[in-house]
């Protein structure tokens, strides 16, 4: 269970939130709403580990979540706004990584997000779109329980948010966490919607 | 550890993938070292006298080319924040990060040097010595690259900052390393500055990726 208590941050010297709070047991979802600039963002990086609460707390099953940074980072897959994709690997090459890091198959994490086809072509070569699928494959290679999304649906068709659906879906019942920040409907089932700014 | 070798091949394939940057800094090297008999003269005497000064000043310029990119594209494209997740500590990234720039830069400097030093008309009996000194200096100026590279990170005009933030730390790299070249040439034992490399090597080895760490850390947030 992730739980965050009167948590506060400061990006360089401005107050990006204060008193912020929020409690989501296994398999929930959340989704974070609010204008741009509100510190959604912020928070995934937050919740990642990335950026640390100048007061508050974040908790993990009770106990600090950051006391061990490297041991959280295990806990979360984080989908930034950038797809962090090389352009000049070909599609397997850019999950190579994050396969060797899970030990689990890259072809399965490719036909997840309808990418198989392009799997030999170099990344520069694909659309924003499919940069984006070949990120979001990434949550498929992870094992980590707590998925942390940054507007993941930006640039995907239809067919492809669907298939996303299906992949949030599988992962919450297998008792994993979502937390989402978006501007547009996700295929997210009685999420608890938490609103910033 | 399984991580620590995920990141260094990942690092290593897009060197390779990437070889015009890769051999940037081998070719910067060559050309640099071979200015040097055109504008002094060939005179051996002159020339061999100042080749190990040359070969490490050349060594220790090549070697920062590649640092400002070593974190920059990472940070740019947002694979530096998921290196950060991937369960190794921080300092672990640093440290195969450093281990990269030394195999994919330190590694075909030092393979150079021995040519480049033959052509400079360096006494022969210099030239082991200048490569002992050259193995762990070349290691050196990874690891004191990586933690400027990382410190230097996110910060504008980081490309200018960094040859500043790394050449002060280098100098002593420098004088113990082309003393220890002199010193054969001479005739006398480079031992003594061999060891002062070494021992200068045992301390950043375990200090360098710490606070290269520390500055990813604070380069994400």
């Amino acid at each position: 269970m992730l739980a965050a208590e009167d948590v506060a941050v400061f990006r360089g010297e401005r107050l990006v939130f204060r008193d912020l709070g929020f409690r989501l047991p296994a398999g929930g979802a959340l989704v974070l709403a609010g204008p741009n600039g509100s510190g959604k963002s912020t928070l995934l990086r937050l919740l990642a580990g990335l950026v640390r609460p100048a007061a508050g707390r974040v908790l993990w099953d009770g106990a600090d979540a950051f006391s061990d940074l490297a041991g959280h980072g295990r806990l979360v897959a984080y989908v930034g706004h950038q797809d962090a994709v090389k352009p000049g690997l070909t599609v397997t090459e850019n999950l190579r990584f994050a396969a060797a890091v899970s030990g689990r198959p890259v072809g399965a994490a490719l036909a997840a997000v309808g990418l198989e086809a392009l799997a030999d072509l170099p990344a520069r070569m694909l659309s924003a779109g499919q940069k984006r699928r070949l990120a979001l494959s990434r949550l498929v290679l992870s094992v980590a329980p707590l998925w942390l999304l940054d507007e993941p649906t930006l640039g995907l068709d239809t067919g492809s948010i669907e298939r996303f659906g299906l992949l949030l879906a599988a992962h919450r019942a297998r008792g994993g966490m979502v937390v989402a920040a978006t501007h547009v409907p996700l295929p997210l089932p009685d999420a608890v919607e938490l609103r910033l700014g | 550890m399984k991580v620590f070798w995920a990141v260094l091949s990942r690092d290593l394939r897009l060197s390779v993938r990437h070889g015009a940057d890769t051999l940037a800094a081998l070719l910067f090297f060559l050309v640099t070292a071979s200015l040097f008999p055109l504008a002094i003269g060939p005179a051996p005497d002159t020339l061999g006298r100042i080749a190990p000064g040359i070969v490490w000043v050349c060594a220790l310029l090549a070697a920062l080319l590649p640092l400002d990119r070593l974190f920059g594209a990472d940070l740019e494209d947002g694979s530096l924040d998921l290196l950060l997740l991937s369960g190794l500590p921080a300092f672990g990234i640093a440290a195969a990060k450093a281990l990269s720039h030394w195999l994919v830069t330190g590694v075909p400097l030092l393979l150079a040097a021995g040519p480049v030093a033959v052509m400079l008309r360096m006494p022969e009996e210099g030239i082991p010595a200048l490569l002992a000194g050259l193995l762990p200096g070349s290691a050196l100026l990874s690891l004191f690259g990586t933690m400027a590279a990382s410190i230097v990170l996110g910060a504008r005009r980081g490309g200018v900052l960094l040859p500043l933030l790394v050449l002060p730390l280098v100098m002593p790299v420098l004088i113990f390393g082309a003393a220890a070249a002199d010193a054969a040439a001479g005739g006398f034992s480079p031992r003594p500055h061999l060891l002062l490399l070494t021992a200068m090597l045992a301390a950043a080895l375990p200090l360098c990726p710490l606070a290269a760490g520390a500055g990813l850390r604070a380069a994400v947030e």
